[in-house]
């Protein structure tokens, strides 16, 4: 399940939710990821953009691979403004065991650094900056330079 | 026409080109310092599926998009 969000997610209620929805589909393990933004650097805020066709493509291939080894994804973000010490993502994944649980939010998680088309700004001063000494290229990227 | 999408970060209206093939795509902004900064890192997308050679034709109802680097979470 893929659920996106205007500005800070009601971390609460997200987990809230999913632990109810789940928890008596026999899955012994239920790990969770939650970012919270750090006050540094001077800045208010993130602000991210979404590409939606992309991301729910990237994540259904994901969702697919945690379906092989029997496991379920669950991912939220924010589009728009998150200010300091809110919340912008979420990932957890349900396993039946949970070591498959354990290495794949590791796994997840990272690759979705690396691929997920999300682009990050900061918020300084009321501006919009864009994050670009975090951000990473995508695969192809330069093919047309 | 072919319609491109600047996504992200390169702030920039979607425009039409008439182009039939994706290595075309490459003098299209030759005139545009600012779009050619970014091609520099930007990964391209036919029809949301991202790309990894440029052999590719391109039709007049399909959708391209340029993917600057990203940072979720």
């Amino acid at each position: 399940m893929l659920e996106l969000y205007k500005d800070a997610l009601p971390v609460e209620e997200i987990l809230t939710k999913w632990y109810q929805i789940h928890k008596d589909q026999n899955y012994g393990a239920f790990i969770n990821f939650v970012g919270i933004v750090r006050d540094e650097n001077g800045i208010d805020g993130l602000s991210f953009d979404i590409y939606e066709p992309l991301l729910t493509s990237w994540f259904q291939a994901w969702q697919e691979e945690a379906k092989k080894r029997g496991a379920l994804l669950l991912m939220a973000h924010s589009r728009g403004n998150v200010y300091v010490h809110e919340s912008s993502y979420i990932a957890a994944v349900l396993s039946p065991k949970r070591r498959v649980a354990l290495e794949m939010i590791d796994e997840f998680v990272e690759d979705f650094k690396a691929k997920a088309p999300i682009w990050k700004y900061d918020i300084i001063d009321g501006e919009r900056v864009y994050a670009d000494d975090r951000s990473t290229p995508l695969p192809g990227s330069g093919l047309l330079a | 026409m072919a319609r491109i999408e600047f996504l992200g970060p390169i702030n920039k209206e979607p425009v039409e080109i008439d182009i039939t093939h994706l290595t075309e795509l490459k003098t299209c902004f030759k005139d545009d310092p600012e779009v050619r900064e970014w091609l520099k890192n930007s990964a391209i997308a036919v029809n949301d599926q991202l790309v990894s050679n440029l052999n590719l034709s391109v039709g007049k109802n399909d959708k391209i998009s340029l993917l600057p680097p990203v940072c979720g979470g």
